[in-house]
């Protein structure tokens, strides 16, 4: 069946419908990682997203299950050029189509994402429809604009109190959408997690006396979580040691005072070099973030930066001052992406031991 | 880190001569270093033997030795320019084993010389097999159980432990040379035995088999901070068992999940740190396809081949980085260069698909084995980029310029189910020719898959394309189905034969139905910035993204493929040179190639590069978007010529010689009345069409004859008939490869052969220089060894080559480029080819006489006179040089393949000799080529019966020399006869001592073996020459060559070699 991708500009592609043949309205973006699709999909942080695939050629080795880095998956819509119609991996349990149906995830493929991509480097990020139905642009970019991705973290968070039993430290995890591996990670390091729905208050998480704290990733624009920032700043004031990752640090920010804005397109992939300004050592980072901490306004005596984008020189992780709280806009936990930052997770079980000794 | 300030001047050392494993690759990374420290204000001395190699011109380096490369010429050279630093991991295997040596040995310590990009302790680490094992042992990272042994009774022991088939890997040498899979104790002893003897430091490592498995690649960098990043991975179509070298591989890994793509790539991180390589580094991965159990196979601690080709994927300039790293520089320090945004330490993220096929010479050696194994056989390789694999595939194979254009082009179509079967179980170049015959038969993918081993991923992919076959035989050729084969890069031809039309009315379809190629950009980034860098690759389907400037005057340059047997490296030079020149002279400059190891497609040669393949109809979807002024294709060798009649039917004006003119040189008939209109004589011929009309030319002309197709290169199906047999024999040969023209039939003349380049403006002609060939005619140019100034002819003859070819020059209205061959018999001179286009010889005689001729080929194209460009034309002073240029053959790699020389060309490379006297120059050519003798004393002669007579001068002069002479019955009782002392040995199928226990003795310096000619050839011979060449002793097919080596040897005593810095010529 055919598809169409509309954008917000008036801009449309005609390609083939894949997954569900659902109309959606969503915010473009792309992503340029050449291996884990699964894991993009599920992704907490693409709510209220469609996704562009940059590689061409998407669904290669199958839908592994295991890879999964939530119950489901969650962007809007999926826009590849081509998927691949024969599966192939010793793990790979069922095609990327069957998956996509399955959760009723629309998409649309056999277009030119690459021609794509460019309009949204150029024009920013815009908002787009797929839709099986042939129409005139004109008639549906008023809808396609007003779309707005609102109440995301609400949506993918969880809703009740999990924990992942261990012996060692106790972590307590504020799910404001967190990929799977955050907890794994974690867990690896033989600490203890519980992780706890978004809307948590600080008092709750305090009371269980955790040994440390960690801000996941998430969807959305930041300055939406009013009411979670109101917590992290009480979370902030206490002296338990707390890692943040992606919409955690950017929460982290706000609540200490900074400023975040939205980037023309921002940062989806896996491959920026981020700098510990510390060490002046360069790493490889998986990366999904629209938005971005404004250093311009970062109050000096509060925090530092210690990671940049060495692309942009855009702000990619923050030391705050007198306190052990240390935050990152890119992921430690890869998946997809690579490992080269796992060690963070090291070192935030390195400041828990300095601070309980 | 900013760059070290200490580092001031460096020495470059180059791979030396073109050979099966060291190709290119090595001039594309040594000319992009070499850019990438002058940059930086570096003095740099480069020194490489490879004449043909644009690294080796005084515009690439400041200092130039092309020398050999061996310790003592390297040791004086260092003396003598006092370099602070070598960079070594540029110039290959053969570089790196260099300088380790120099280091060995206390040189560099003693003259304060550091090596840079690398240190000897990490060179040691990846290169020695048992450090190497030991390292991965340390940091946990798996290899194939293995042992290194010294001995066979060792690796017979340990193969028992471990259990076959064994894999054979021979430390320190090209190409996997050497090494080979056993699958029982006999083989493992034969090829054992092989690789020890290879082996420089006499080590083979014994290893676990994991053939089947996936082969993966990383390229990786690495600064001196420690940051690391992976430039690309790549995934090979073949599974292990097959070198990467003669694999199908794709760019980035398509069957790998992120899970098993990051932990290699993770562990070729640790690999690369625990190393501690500064630069640029492969690793190699075996990956068990059902399971995340891997192993590593090999670590390379420098550019290679792998990394030209991820440069060429990605866009990535590893060599570049490389050197920036080597003075000090960390990735994050270092600019993109095609994006001009990003940093060096930003991973590429691809958006297409890259498919590499290597270029297997099995067309020049017909008896040679076509199996692959771990020993590499490819000569060169052509790359593709396409937004899907299959697009890819077809793309790349239509690169290869070897009468293949789709999956159909072998047909296998006529073999039983059984045959098929058996075939599928072989693993050669043809192999997915047989796997797409297999799925016409509907044979199961998995069938395919536990023969083959290959991933089912890409079976599945060659289905897509066998099914577009099948779709567009059957079903009507509507838009719909047209599109969908364009996108599957389905070419007009094959799209016309399976649909019967013709390919016009397909290409007309297209044009009405609007389904037009589009362009796309190789930007690093997947389109997340954008670029600078104007590299592009086609694909169907697509918005286009190539914008032509209409504003200044614009040359199409059409290179020259892959390298092969005939058409090496000195082509790319030549378009290189020829795209420079072009610029200089106000032009916006278009290349267009598939070769990604060479330099013309990197990304800042041409002002616009498009990676595609070079038949009309590619080049013709280039034409129409950029619509140049004209195409220059004297300089890309056939591969360019071939597409001038398509260019002049696309209305494109061949700029330079006019098409026909060339044509007129190639044409019998015609060629014969500008002879006769020049008064030039040349050997009698006649132009025939069968078997029957070559025999009754021969009878009239008097054997022995050449026979020969016409359009050829490199002499291909090209022989010398004495008989009758011999004539229906080589019709027969030259009928077997896609004959559409006639065949020459020559009076075969003995005489010197010479060879002359020159330069011509319409009017007035510059000879840079006359060269002479030491073997007679007989045996192709290439292969001979070629003198410059010409040596032995008489001033009259000098005077009359000048004149014939300035006669010839003009006759054929030549505006660039003229290449005669003649031959000299006393005063008399006679034409035998002529070529109006650049040829092998031409960057070698720019580089000794110091005139630039492609330059002014180039300038001379764009309307400039001899005069106006400040020569006097005619014969152009003689250097105060001699230089000689020696052929390098890769015999040792082809199993079976017929080492002996004729009028087919069958040299893969060259080197030089360059010195004040022919003698100082002949030795340094040997030693360069690799000929360092005497060392044992010993030889064999064994020559044919019209030879024998010629032997005995050879003879009795390595008696003088001390040499022991062996020799087989015939030619030792000629000999013996004649006062040489030679030994009489048993023929190979004679009891024991026989001529194989001498070879296999070890002190065999050389064989010397003239094969009778034509139909009655001794299989004893060729078994002989296959003995030699596989035991590492020298052999020579040529008493020509004998006496040459022969003179070297003698004035052995009085040399001391003086290295010529070439830029101060």
């Amino acid at each position: 069946m055919k598809a169409f991708l509309i954008l917000e500009d008036g801009t449309v592609f005609e390609g083939v419908s894949i997954g569900s043949t659902r109309e959606i309205i969503s915010e473009i973006v792309f992503n340029t990682s050449m291996t884990g699709y699964l894991e993009v999909l599920t992704d907490p942080s693409y709510a209220g997203q469609a996704v562009v695939m940059t590689y061409p050629l998407i669904g290669n080795y199958g839908i592994c299950y295991e890879d999964m880095e939530s119950l489901r998956p969650w962007p809007d819509g999926y826009i590849v050029r081509e998927l691949s119609r024969m599966p192939s991996n010793f793990r790979s349990e069922a095609s990327i189509q069957e998956f996509l149906v399955k959760h009723d995830i629309p998409g649309i493929c056999g277009i030119d994402t690459r021609a794509l991509t460019k309009l949204l480097r150029e024009k920013g990020t815009m908002n787009g429809m797929i839709t099986t139905k042939e129409c005139a642009a004109v008639e549906v970019v008023d809808r396609i604009r007003a779309y707005r991705c609102e109440k995301v973290v609400d949506k993918v968070s969880c809703k009740e109190k999990k924990v992942l039993d261990n012996t060692g430290f106790h972590v307590a995890l504020l799910d404001l959408g967190a990929k799977d591996n955050i907890a794994r990670s974690l867990h690896k390091r033989g600490c203890k997690v519980t992780i706890y729905p978004a809307f948590t208050t600080a008092e709750e998480i305090l009371a269980s006396e955790p040994d440390g704290i960690m801000l996941s990733n998430g969807p959305g624009d930041p300055k939406e979580c009013v009411t979670i920032i109101e917590e992290i700043k009480k979370l902030y004031r206490s002296s338990v040691p707390i890692f943040a990752i992606c919409l955690g640090h950017q929460l982290m920010a706000l609540a200490a005072g900074a400023d975040t804005y939205k980037m023309k397109y921002g940062h989806r992939g896996g491959n920026h070099p981020v700098k510990d300004l510390e060490t002046g050592r360069v790493y490889i980072s998986s990366q999904n973030h629209g938005y971005v901490v404004d250093v311009e306004n970062l109050d000096s005596n509060v925090a530092e930066q210690s990671f940049i984008n060495v692309n942009d020189g855009t702000n990619e992780g923050l030391h705050y001052l007198g306190k052990n709280i240390f935050t990152v806009q890119f992921h430690p936990e890869a998946c997809p992406g690579p490992q080269d930052s796992g060690f963070l997770f090291d070192r935030f079980i390195k400041m828990m031991e300095v601070a309980h000794a | 880190m900013p760059r070290n300030s200490n580092i001031r001047k460096v020495l470059v050392i180059g791979s030396g001569p073109i050979v099966i494993g060291q190709a290119a690759e090595f001039d594309y990374a040594g000319t992009q270093a070499c850019r990438s420290l002058k940059e930086e204000g570096i003095t740099v001395v480069l020194v490489n033997s490879n004449p043909a190699t644009i690294m080796t011109d005084k515009d690439i380096a400041d200092m130039v030795y092309i020398e050999p490369l061996t310790v003592p010429v390297l040791e004086k050279i260092i003396i003598k320019e006092k370099p602070d630093s070598i960079l070594p991991t540029l110039g290959g295997q053969a570089g790196l084993n260099l300088a380790m040596e120099l280091d060995e040995c206390g040189f560099l310590k003693e003259h304060h010389v550091k090596l840079i990009g690398t240190t000897p302790e990490t060179i040691k680490k990846a290169e020695d097999r048992l450090e190497f094992k030991l390292t991965m042992e340390k940091i946990k990272e798996p290899i194939a159980a293995s042992k290194v042994v010294e001995n066979v009774e060792d690796g017979v022991a340990f193969a028992k432990s471990i259990g076959y088939p064994i894999v054979l890997r021979p430390a320190y040498t090209l190409g996997g040379s050497g090494g080979g899979i056993a699958a029982d104790e006999e083989e493992l002893i034969e090829i054992l035995a092989n690789g020890l003897r290879l082996s420089r430091v006499g080590q083979v490592l014994v290893e676990r088999c994991i053939a089947g498995w996936k082969e993966i690649e990383y390229e990786v960098m690495r600064d001196s901070a420690g940051n690391c990043i992976t430039v690309c991975n790549m995934e090979n179509l073949d599974p292990v068992g097959v070198h990467t070298g003669d694999s199908i591989v794709v760019a980035p890994s398509q069957t790998l999940g992120d899970k098993e793509y990051q932990m290699l790539r993770t562990s070729a991180l640790n690999i690369i740190h625990e190393l501690q390589i500064t630069g640029g580094c492969n690793v190699q991965f075996a990956l068990h396809p059902e399971s995340f159990e891997y192993c590593v196979i090999e670590v390379n601690p420098r550019v290679s081949r792998s990394s030209a080709l991820a440069s060429k994927a990605t866009g990535y300039p590893i060599a570049k980085v490389a050197a920036k790293i080597a003075l000090g520089y960390t990735l994050d320090e270092i600019k993109n260069a095609i994006t001009k945004k990003t940093y060096a330490s930003f991973e590429p993220a691809l958006d297409y698909c890259v498919v590499k096929i290597p270029r297997l010479p099995f067309d020049k050696f017909i008896s040679a084995k076509r199996t692959l194994t771990t020993q590499m056989k490819a000569t060169g390789e052509v790359m593709s980029i396409c937004t899907n694999f299959e697009g890819g595939l077809m793309k790349a194979i239509r690169s290869l310029e070897q009468h293949v254009d789709s999956l159909m082009s072998y047909n296998f179509s006529k073999l039983t189910e059984e045959a098929l079967m058996e075939a599928l179980h072989r693993v050669d170049d043809r192999r997915i020719f047989v796997i797409a015959e297999a799925l016409r038969r509907k044979v199961p993918y998995e069938t395919i898959h536990e023969i083959t081993k290959i991933d089912i991923w890409f079976i599945d992919k060659l289905a897509v394309l066998v099914s577009m076959e099948e779709t567009l035989q059957k079903q009507p050729l509507t838009r719909e189905l047209l599109m969908e084969a364009k996108r599957l890069e389905f070419p007009d031809k094959v799209i016309g034969e399976l649909v019967g039309k013709t390919e016009r009315e397909i290409k007309n379809l297209r044009k009405e139905w609007n389904i037009t190629a589009a362009f796309k950009i190789v930007d690093t980034c997947a389109a997340e910035f954008a670029a600078e860098t104007p590299y592009y690759y086609s694909c169907f389907g697509s918005e286009t993204e190539t914008e032509p400037r209409r504003d200044k005057k614009k040359v199409l340059v059409l290179g020259s493929g892959p390298i092969r047997i005939g058409q090496g490296i000195e082509f790319d030079y030549c378009s290189v040179h020829c795209t420079w020149a072009f610029k200089e002279a106000g032009y916006e400059t278009i290349i267009i190639n598939n070769n990604p190891e060479t330099v013309s497609t990197d990304f800042d040669i041409a002002d616009k590069l498009y990676f595609e393949p070079l038949t009309p109809e590619d080049v013709e979807n280039i034409v129409e978007v950029e619509k140049p002024d004209g195409a220059v294709v004297q300089f890309g060798g056939q591969t360019a010529i071939k597409l001038t009649e398509a260019l002049l039917k696309m209305g494109v004006p061949i700029l330079g010689t006019a098409a026909e003119d060339v044509d007129a040189a190639e044409d019998r008939e015609r060629f014969d009345q500008i002879l006769e209109k020049c008064q030039i004589k040349r050997p009698a011929g006649h132009t025939v069409f069968t078997c029957e009309e070559a025999i009754k030319a021969a009878n009239d002309l008097g054997y022995p004859v050449l026979v020969r197709p016409s359009y050829v290169l490199g002499g291909q199906g090209m022989r010398i008939a004495i008989s009758e047999e011999d004539i229906r024999e080589f019709i027969g040969i030259i009928n077997q490869i896609a004959q559409e023209h006639p065949i020459l039939v020559d009076k075969y003349l003995v005489g010197k052969e010479i060879e002359v380049d020159a330069v011509c403006d319409g009017e007035d002609i510059l000879i840079p220089g006359i060269m002479e060939h030491i073997e007679r005619a007989g045996i192709h140019s290439g292969d001979s060894i070629s003198v410059y100034p010409a040596q032995s002819i008489s001033a009259k003859a000098v005077e009359t080559i000048e004149l014939y070819t300035e006669r010839l020059a003009r006759a054929l209205h030549v505006r660039g480029l003229i290449n005669i061959q003649f031959i000299v018999c006393g005063d008399e001179v006679y034409v035998i080819e002529v070529n109006p286009r650049s040829s092998r010889t031409v960057p070698y005689i720019s580089k000794v006489t110091g005139v630039p001729i492609v330059k002014l080929a180039a300038r001379v194209i764009t309307g400039s006179t001899i005069k106006e460009l400040g020569y006097t034309p005619g014969l152009y002073k003689a250097s105060a040089y001699i230089a000689i240029k020696m052929p390098v053959f890769s015999f040792e790699k082809l199993r079976g393949a017929d080492i002996s020389l004729g009028p087919e060309m069958k040299s893969t490379g060259e080197c030089l000799g360059l010195a004040k006297t022919f003698n100082e120059a002949l030795y340094k050519a040997f030693l360069g080529a690799g000929v360092n003798l005497p060392r044992h004393k010993k030889m064999i002669i064994t020559v044919n019966d019209e030879s024998k007579e010629e032997a005995v001068g050879v003879g009795r002069r390595f008696e003088a020399l001390g040499y022991t002479i062996y020799a087989t019955r015939g030619t030792a009782a000629y000999l013996q006869e004649n006062g040489v002392h030679a030994l009489k040995i048993n023929k190979l199928e004679q009891e024991a001592p026989n001529l194989m226990d001498l070879i296999y003795s070890h002190e065999i310096d050389l064989v010397i073996d003239i094969p009778s000619q034509g139909y009655e050839r001794s299989k004893d011979g060729f078994l002989i020459r296959r003995y030699a060449i596989e035991t590492g002793v020298n052999c020579l097919t040529a008493l020509d060559t004998a006496n040459a080596l022969l003179t070297s040897l003698e004035n052995a005593k009085q040399r001391t070699l003086t290295p010529i810095d070439i830029a101060t010529l």
